[in-house]
């Protein structure tokens, strides 16, 4: 539980987010006097009274934001067009430019993106723009799945509502093609503070791929902190893939709160490679019967990077199943943190929840908390979890090496194989094939080749 | 092409090999025999590579080359080939590529040229019928959720790609049933020429009805203490090892 810690002194980055408010207010001509500007003006109350979480609140334990909370950022609002090079080198992905968004410091680019969708099935704005467009169903949907009040990273990243992703699957609507939107952080002028803030509704019996990735440029400090609010209606089908690469300088924390509703389906699949701290809070209430929801992550981290994977299965009705598998890879000083919590409420009976986490140590220095928390009220489920951790087995790597493979393509080898069955849950052949890519390339650096 | 000197060899404090002669010129078959806990497949382990054992002293030049001084994937590169008594299940590589990735490594160690995908499928379809292997079995994970025989034939597959010189085939035949026996031995002896040689080693005589060895040794407590032909075989599995054990106590070693 976040425990409100008044008394303490504020920290450089609240100072200075405090600060760049008023400056913020100035941007939003004439629309600080909509409802949503309230919201904004309570959630910077919060925060200000909150503060940010230390390693005393027991969900953050593990993860130490002291020295980025002693830095101080600009919030960005404003659109910096990156270089024809910058977009070049770190904005591809084949196959997926048909409907892309672009977003560069969390602000949407309208030059980059291209949305080449029907919009009778679909709607897909800037946020801001839906604001003025859609008020009525954001007024609806925004703010509230993720509205836990002791929160400071939520708090803060409402208190800045503006820019972000606004998706409305209508219903029956099936969206064949993924969108893919890419976000790139760009800190080469300055250390920045990045929020962007995504609704995305699914309406009954429609579906909907999403991927998302995140890249960075430039040596100073960044930090993404992102919420993203998931409605998934009765029978609708929701395949989420969120992509992070960062540099060694640019954090990123996720805030990701789903609610499924009867005969629905949510997949998420979570890839971390890179950055400086990753904090990634994945919440599905599971509000209906006969729901599926899969959780799937992998990371493999080096140097010091630091990667924590809360999530939250949290059954509340009766028949539905939820599925976890995350593996890590860890090299160099590299820490992991894991907590995964399955909550079945007294009314979902006939549950069925299944979690696993899998942890590799390349390194001695590197290292990995994991805690899988079951919370069980009703009395007829199945669930069960597992965890381990190790170092690469001896013993298949010298089968291979007794065929004549060198030890370090065996070891990549045997890494591959390891993460494969998180990979094999990728659903969209380029993706798979990017990834797969991307990961295979990981692994053979980092088992020494 | 493989002689062992004196070979002393041990794992934590225990020591198992305790002086190990043996030559194994191309042409021959080998066998190696003696009962459980006799240092059989710490031998083929060690000439293998594998790292669980110390070597205290002797040596073991293969090919003219110092064979303990080379990693594992070295060994085979020289040519050296061990089918394992227990082959490694390994999820999520599949047999293919497992078998390419290994063939190629080879390939590259000896300097030649290696073989894109299709070239290596039409070599594999041939080297297939060889050990009679299901095609199913080539497009699943390496040996998971194989039968013990499966796993075997496996392995004299692998050993039929990877066109070893010296093949070490370690307690290849227990567990197997006839027919599978049979399939196992008509690959090894297929594959039998003038240039390689093979060691078998076994704890049953079984498998030299199939597999005919030119020399047969057997190992007590990590010594030979017993060289012949192959009817030597033919009395320890009429005889059992009892009489081994009571000429070398009566020898006093």
């Amino acid at each position: 539980m976040a425990i409100a810690n008044k008394n303490t002194e504020q920290t450089a980055l609240l100072k200075a987010v405090l600060q760049q408010f008023t400056t913020f207010e100035a941007t939003l001509n004439g629309q600080a006097q909509l409802p949503l500007h309230t919201l904004r003006k309570q959630a910077l109350k919060r925060l200000e009274q909150l503060g940010f979480p230390t390693i005393k609140h027991e969900e953050w334990k593990y993860t130490n934001l002291k020295n980025l909370v002693n830095k101080e950022l600009l919030v960005q609002d404003e659109l910096v067009q990156p270089s024809e090079e910058t977009a070049k080198k770190l904005l591809q992905l084949t196959d997926l430019q048909d409907n892309l968004l672009v977003f560069v410091n969390g602000v949407l680019d309208k030059k980059l993106s291209k949305i080449s969708l029907d919009s009778s099935q679909i709607i897909v704005e800037n946020l801001a723009d839906a604001c003025k467009k859609y008020p009525e169903l954001v007024e609806k949907y925004l703010a509230k799945l993720a509205t836990d009040e002791n929160n400071a990273l939520l708090a803060m990243n409402t208190a800045f509502i503006k820019q972000g992703v606004f998706i409305y699957v209508k219903a029956k609507a099936v969206i064949e093609q993924p969108i893919f939107i890419q976000y790139l952080t760009d800190t080469t002028t300055n250390s920045v503070l990045v929020q962007p803030r995504h609704l995305i509704v699914l309406e009954r019996s429609s579906q909907l791929t999403l991927v998302e990735k995140y890249r960075s440029i430039g040596n100073g400090l960044g930090l993404n902190n992102a919420v993203t609010e998931i409605y998934v209606s009765p029978n609708a089908t929701f395949d989420h893939y969120k992509l992070q690469n960062d540099t060694a300088t640019v954090s990123h924390i996720g805030m990701t709160e789903v609610h499924q509703q009867k005969d629905s389906r949510y997949h998420n699949t979570t890839v971390t490679l890179n950055g400086d701290l990753v904090r990634n809070n994945l919440h599905i209430a599971i509000d209906g019967e006969n729901c599926e929801s899969y959780m799937n992550g992998l990371y493999a981290p080096t140097g010091s990077t630091h990667i924590d994977n809360h999530t939250l299965a949290d059954h509340r009705k009766p028949h539905s199943y939820s599925n976890e598998l995350y593996k890590g890879i860890l090299d160099g000083k590299s820490t992991g943190v894991f907590n995964g919590k399955i909550y079945v409420q007294q009314a979902a009976q006939k549950t069925n929840a299944f979690q696993s986490n899998r942890n590799i140590l390349l390194s001695p220095t590197a290292s990995v908390n994991t805690k899988p928390q079951l919370e069980i009220w009703a009395d007829d489920v199945k669930c069960s979890h597992g965890c381990t951790t190790g170092a690469l087995d001896e013993e298949p790597l010298f089968y291979l090496r007794s065929r004549g493979i060198p030890a370090s393509e065996a070891r990549a080898l045997l890494l591959f194989a390891f993460a494969e069955d998180v990979l094999q849950r990728i659903k969209v052949p380029s993706l798979r094939a990017y990834v797969e890519d991307v990961i295979g390339r990981r692994l053979n650096v980092m088992s020494g080749e | 092409m493989l002689q062992i000197n004196n070979l002393y060899a041990r794992i934590g404090e225990k020591q198992i090999l305790n002086g190990i002669n043996l030559e194994v010129n191309a042409g021959e078959v080998h066998a190696i025999m003696g009962p459980n806990g006799s240092g059989k497949s710490t031998l083929a382990a060690v000439l293998a590579g594998r790292a669980d054992y110390e070597i205290t002293s002797g040596s073991v030049n293969f090919m003219g080359k110092d064979l303990l001084e080379l990693a594992p994937e070295e060994r085979a590169g020289e040519g050296l080939f061990l089918a394992f008594q227990y082959p490694i299940e390994i999820p999520g590589v599949s047999n293919t590529n497992f078998l390419r990735t290994a063939y190629n490594a080879i390939r590259k160690y000896r300097g030649l040229e290696t073989l894109d995908a299709a070239k290596f499928l039409k070599l594999m379809r041939e080297k297939m019928k060889l050990v009679n292997i299901d095609q199913a079995l080539l497009s699943r994970s390496l040996n998971e959720g194989f039968s013990g025989g499966e796993k075997k034939r496996n392995e004299i597959f692998q050993m039929a790609l990877l066109e070893p010189k010296l093949s070490i085939l370690d307690e290849t035949d227990s567990g197997l049933d006839i027919d599978a026996l049979r399939i196992v031995s008509q690959g090894v002896n297929a594959l039998k020429t003038k240039e390689t040689a093979t060691i078998v080693v076994t704890h049953y005589q079984r498998l030299l009805d199939y597999i005919i060895p030119d020399h047969v040794h057997v190992l007590y407590k990590g010594r030979i203490v017993k060289s012949g032909g192959k009817e030597l075989a033919l009395e320890l599995e009429e005889k059992g090892y009892d009489w081994i054990k009571e000429e070398v106590a009566a020898v006093g070693v």
